[in-house]
């Protein structure tokens, strides 16, 4: 049995210690919630950290999920996924988050695995979620533990930034729902909009600093919002998406007034297919529903956005196909009266 | 004469053990001062060791020996060709995770930091990779060839000939539990070696070999396997090398493999290239059979010489042809070694010949179901290539499986996406031959009768989770008249339990099962005259149940059980018995017709439904009917369990398994995790409809079959063939990858081109004279007396 490298362990429980103790390892320190995605990076040693910092007594982070008056729902992080899909709240105003959130991994690791977890998931990859030993075999790559500078991506040796795969299936959907972030860190807090979280490179996949968490979400109240995920992967009993969509319509007088779809899991952050959504937004309604052209014509656009490589399950160039069957069935289903569709 | 446990759907006897965590599995067995083993493993395919410095592990505080290849001069291997396996590469490693050096340390931890501080200078070469690649550097383990009549002339008499070229993949066990070994020094200079096995036997003699020891040295005991499908079959080096670290350090030394570790010690399912070629008459006459296969073997012999000719052997025995040749090679890649998976060497070619059928019948407009029913081998006859069929009941499973699954209103009748799909197989009941020539039984079984009641059965065989313990249990309570409950076993253990071969090729319930009832009955006899001379009457009258002796005509006559046993150790000293079992000869007598006779063949038709996506090419299976010739059940609910596993076994093959690997970069496997390597979980299992049909074998135990392998044949060809009705797109590989299906129905079909290969010598083997079928006796062997008759020992 490999077992987990030796660490330090800090279980605060207030945000002000958290941030205390982060702040002074001076980025040694890593946050971790639910562990269930950092636990079994440890055990592989893909990540090392000399010090974690439990957020599961931190009072702050797991107050209940409520109604901001103007702002919205509001998520603290350390919701876990079961907590999230069993919200009244989250069921009433998102109910495509609810099933989301239902749909990761197993209920077991629902159960444990945070909100906030998930949305800082570290970005996967064939030649990263792997032992020392075959990761020596490749020689390593460019997301490689401290001390290995210069090697070059194995999976796209001439790409300049890592293509680790961002396989959260919150994030994108957070992006398509225009929510905001706050980050605290022992300097204060900050705003960002989920969108501007997340990075397209997969090393520094986040703009998240080292002493900084996720504290809450925030969701605005949608209006006229018609919203859906969809995700590719092979066994729906557990797998990781390699195809993600999230596509919301805001949709007024027989027209697309707003339009966003997110593409997760074909590159190293939720990327917006922003040609799709030109398409979509002014287009008029025939009996309430999208035309068939415009869905089309749109789910062709998403292709573009797509960029997956050989480092995930399935063949990348299918992966790429798959990507306008996914927008168009993502849209059709947006059409039907039952909208919780998932694949 | 009635049954009264064997046919019983009763609890496996070790149910309640396993299911509350109580069972010792190899990793669970704690001694003291015991050290732990850990392997440092080839992070290249294919090397020459240059230098192999294990100073540095060597000073790690808590390291108390370090081995190299250098402490292991004998090779080993699991057939007697194929010695090839040298416990620690020395000189060259061979594939990424060949063990090559070993460490024993106080505890996990400090191993694996010093298989760590181990450096090792190799001097990397380009690892062959593919079955091209390996054909052209002729890095050839074995060439096979065989005639069987004149195929030339058979091609003439048909009316159609069909040629394609398919492709299986290679896939791996995943066995849940992780391969442990911990090896115990004795205090009188022996020593005992408990692993996760499913050949104590083989296991023991490898160490004696390898270790140099005499075999009276050494204790092997299998510990209860959690799962094995072929994977614990070989002897695998860490056995060895615990064993001798063991030795050297005076303390009992563990191991327990990661589940990356087992996927390069794998010794699974080989990828095998096909190329099928069949002259067929309009009426769907076989005239003839070309078989051609190529197996990427991996880095080693393992099983290879007899996966080579499985790949040929068992054409024959569904059905009739009149021709047949097979040509094949194994050959070497820098890969992990590939061995032994359930189905053994024969889903490949099964999933080519099913294919090959339905697309014969669709050219002649025959129904596949009804096709295939006009060809099937008649019981008790002999095939083509000499093997000997018993009871065959493949068209009443073809029946059930049509009837059951509405094949009539469905087949070429489902919307666009939707479609049905059919196949049969065939499967040994245990190899004819053991892996090592010997005129010895291949089973035996050993009963002692205590005074107090206790019946204590004794036999090498190992439950690797098929239920063979419960089947032991059952056959032997029912000719002593008790509850399986009653009956002690001792099984596995070198040192006190009669020689069985293993549990492999499907031969445990077949071969001990005849064994155990025959040791049953020796012991019934000495009862039997005990108590028929107390009574005086003849021993005829005797009979044992219900835990009782019973005078037949006068039921006011009876004893318990203990009490006849005492009678008879009064009359004969100490109660025991031994019953073995040594399977009838083979009628062939060619080069290679040692791979392929069995005392019994069971037989399987499947009906699988699919949906295809036409958008995406993913398939979902929606329903499995699956019918199995069992002969006879002796536990149903086994049985079935059986049958659904192997289901999902072939369902994973064909829809998403593979073991590949990185050419690019050494080699290294593409997804050595449960994870990445994708297997249906049971959440994914589509509902499975088991039909049992009984037709006893005059070879089994109570005309018992085997049904750990067979049902997997079926499955992966009925589900091409149902993705052919649903879709129109003949995939002749597997796994049936969605983007295959996809690409396929945008007219661009996946194509393996097979390599210009010819086995450059033919063994011509003349025809099996017609005088030899001798059609078979019905129903001669259903009483345990007659079958113990069959088998003097």
């Amino acid at each position: 049995m490999i077992r987990l490298p030796e660490f330090s362990y800090y279980s605060p429980k207030t945000l002000r210690e958290t941030l205390k103790i982060l702040a002074s390892e001076r980025g040694k320190a890593r946050a971790v919630a639910g562990g269930t995605d950092l636990f079994p990076n440890m055990k592989r040693r893909v990540q090392t950290p000399a010090v974690l910092v439990s957020l599961n007594q931190v009072k702050e982070l797991h107050r209940n999920i409520s109604r901001r008056r103007s702002a919205g729902i509001v998520i603290p992080s350390g919701s876990t996924l079961s907590e999230v899909s069993r919200n009244q709240l989250i069921q009433q105003f998102y109910p495509s988050l609810s099933k989301t959130a239902s749909s990761i991994a197993t209920p077991l690791i629902q159960n444990m695995g945070t909100i906030g977890g998930n949305l800082c998931l570290d970005t996967r990859c064939t030649y990263y979620n792997q032992s020392p030993e075959w990761r020596e075999s490749v020689g390593y790559c460019m997301k490689a533990p401290e001390g290995k500078p210069d090697i070059p991506c194995r999976v796209a040796p001439g790409s300049p930034q890592c293509v680790a795969v961002n396989s959260s299936d919150t994030a994108p959907l957070f992006c398509a729902l225009q929510g905001e972030f706050t980050l605290v860190s022992s300097d204060g807090e900050r705003k960002i909009k989920a969108c501007d979280f997340y990075r397209n490179d997969g090393e520094l996949y986040l703009n998240l600093k080292p002493d900084e968490i996720l504290s809450e979400m925030i969701l605005p109240l949608p209006e006229n919002l018609k919203v859906c995920y969809l995700k590719l992967r092979r066994r729906g009993s557990f797998d990781f998406p390699v195809l993600g969509v999230a596509a919301a319509l805001k949709i007024a007088n027989q027209k697309v007034e707003e339009a966003r779809i997110f593409l997760n899991a074909v590159s190293s952050a939720p990327i917006e297919a922003a040609e799709s959504e030109k398409i979509l937004i002014g287009s008029s309604l025939e009996d309430g529903k999208l035309k068939k052209e415009t869905i089309a014509k749109s789910a062709r656009q998403a292709v573009k956005y797509s960029a997956p490589y050989d480092n995930t399950d399935f063949y990348a160039f299918w992966r790429k196909e798959m990507t306008e069957v996914f927008v168009k069935r993502a849209l059709e289903s947006l059409n039907e009266p039952e909208i919780l569709k998932e694949l | 004469m009635t049954l009264k446990v064997i046919g019983k759907p009763i609890p496996k006897v070790d149910a309640l053990a396993r299911c509350t965590g109580k069972l010792q599995y190899a990793d669970d067995l704690i001694f003291p001062e015991m050290l732990f083993c850990k392997i440092y493993r080839s992070p290249y395919g294919h090397a020459f060791i240059k230098k192999i410095d294990v100073s540095k592990a060597e000073k790690i505080p808590g390291v108390l020996k370090v081995l190299t290849g250098k402490d292991f001069p004998i090779s080993f291997g699991i057939l007697p060709v194929s010695q090839d396996e040298p416990p620690l590469a020395e000189q060259e490693v061979r594939y990424v995770g060949e063990p090559t050096a070993a460490v024993a340390a106080l505890d996990e931890n400090t191993a694996y930091a010093a298989v760590r501080a181990i450096s090792v200078d190799f001097e990397p070469v380009k690892p062959v990779m593919t079955i091209e690649e390996s054909l052209k550097q002729e890095m050839i383990h074995k060439i096979a060839g065989l005639e069987f009549g004149d195929i030339e002339k058979g091609f003439l008499e048909s009316d159609e000939i069909f040629e394609n070229t398919y492709f299986y993949e290679g896939n791996t066990h995943l066995a849940l539990e992780e391969h442990a070994s911990v090896a115990v020094p004795e205090p009188d200079g022996k020593l005992t070696l408990y692993s996760s096995t499913q050949v104590p036997h083989y296991l023991h003699r490898t160490l004696a070999k390898t270790l140099n020891l005499p075999p009276s040295r050494i204790r092997v005991i299998a510990a209860p396997n959690g799962g094995g499908f072929g994977g614990k079959s070989d002897v695998f080096s860490h056995e060895i090398v615990v064993s001798k670290l063991a030795l050297l350090t005076g303390k009992p030394v563990k191991i327990c493999l990661t589940r990356e570790e087992i996927f390069y010690l794998h010794r699974g399912r080989h990828p095998v290239l096909m190329w099928l070629k069949t002259g067929v008459k309009k009426d769907g006459t076989i005239t003839s059979m070309h078989f051609k296969s190529l197996l990427d073997g991996g880095a080693y012999g393992s099983y290879g010489v007899a996966s080579l000719y499985y790949t040929g052997a068992l054409q024959t025995t569904t059905y009739k042809m009149k021709n047949y040749k097979f040509e094949g090679a194994r050959l070497f890649t820098h890969k992990a070694p590939c061995g032994p998976k359930r189905g053994h060497g024969t889903p490949q070619p099964r999933f080519a010949v099913e294919i090959m059928l339905d697309e014969i019948a669709e050219k002649f407009q025959l129904d596949p179901a009804e096709f295939r029913k006009k060809q099937l081998v008649e019981p008790g006859s002999v095939t083509i290539n000499y093997l000997k069929i018993g009871s065959i009941s493949l068209g009443k499973c073809i029946d059930k499986v049509i009837e059951r699954s509405g094949w009539k209103e469905k087949f070429r009748k489902l919307p666009f996406g939707k479609g049905l799909g059919l196949a049969c197989g065939s499967y040994l009941c245990g190899a004819g031959l053991p892996i090592y020539w010997n005129p010895m039984p291949h089973s035996s079984v050993m009963i002692k009768l205590d005074r107090g009641g206790g019946i204590s059965v004794y036999c090498g065989q190992i439950d690797i989770g098929q239920g063979s313990n419960s089947m032991l249990a059952q056959v032997v309570a029912e000719v002593l008249g008790v509850e399986p409950s009653e009956i002690k076993l001792f099984c596995a253990d070198t040192d006190f339990t009669p020689v069985d071969l293993g549990s492999y090729s499907s031969r445990v319930t077949l071969m001990v099962g005849n064994a155990a009832i025959q040791a049953a009955q020796r012991a019934a006899a000495f009862l039997k005259e005990a108590v028929s001379e107390k009574w005086g009457i003849p021993k005829t009258r005797i009979e044992l149940s219900e835990g009782r002796i019973w005078d037949r005509e006068n039921l006011n006559l009876t004893i318990p059980l203990a009490e006849g046993i005492q009678l008879a150790e009064a009359k004969f000293g100490a109660i025991c018995a031994a019953g073995s079992y040594t399977p009838p000869k083979s009628p062939g007598n060619y080069k290679g017709s040692g791979v392929g006779p069995s005392p019994a063949y069971s037989y399987s038709a499947s009906v699988v439904q699919v949906e295809v996506d036409p958008e995406t090419g993913n398939i979902q299976v929606e329903k499995v009917w699956i019918a199995h010739d069992i002969g006879k059940a002796i536990n149903p609910l086994s049985v079935i369990g059986q049958v659904e596993g192997s289901v999902y076994m072939g369902l994973g093959e064909a829809l998403m398994e593979e073991q590949t690997f990185r050419a690019r970069y050494q080699g290294v496997h593409k997804t050595p995790s449960m994870l990445d390597y994708k297997s249906l979980t049971f959440k994914d299992m589509p509902d499975v409809e088991t039909h049992l049909i009984e037709d006893p074998d005059p070879n089994g135990p109570f005309g018992a079959k085997e049904v750990g392998q067979g049902p997997l044949l079926p499955v992966p060809p009925a589900v091409a063939n149902a993705v052919y009705d649903a879709v129109g797109v003949r995939i002749r590989e597997i796994p049936l990858h969605p983007e295959k299906i996809l690409f396929a129905l945008k007219n661009k079909p996946p194509k393996k081109n097979f390599p210009d290969f010819h086995a450059p010598k033919i063994i011509s083997v003349p025809l099996p004279s017609l005088s030899e079928e001798r059609s078979r006796q019905p129903n001669s062997s259903l009483t345990p007396d007659s079958s113990a008759s069959k088998n003097p020992s």
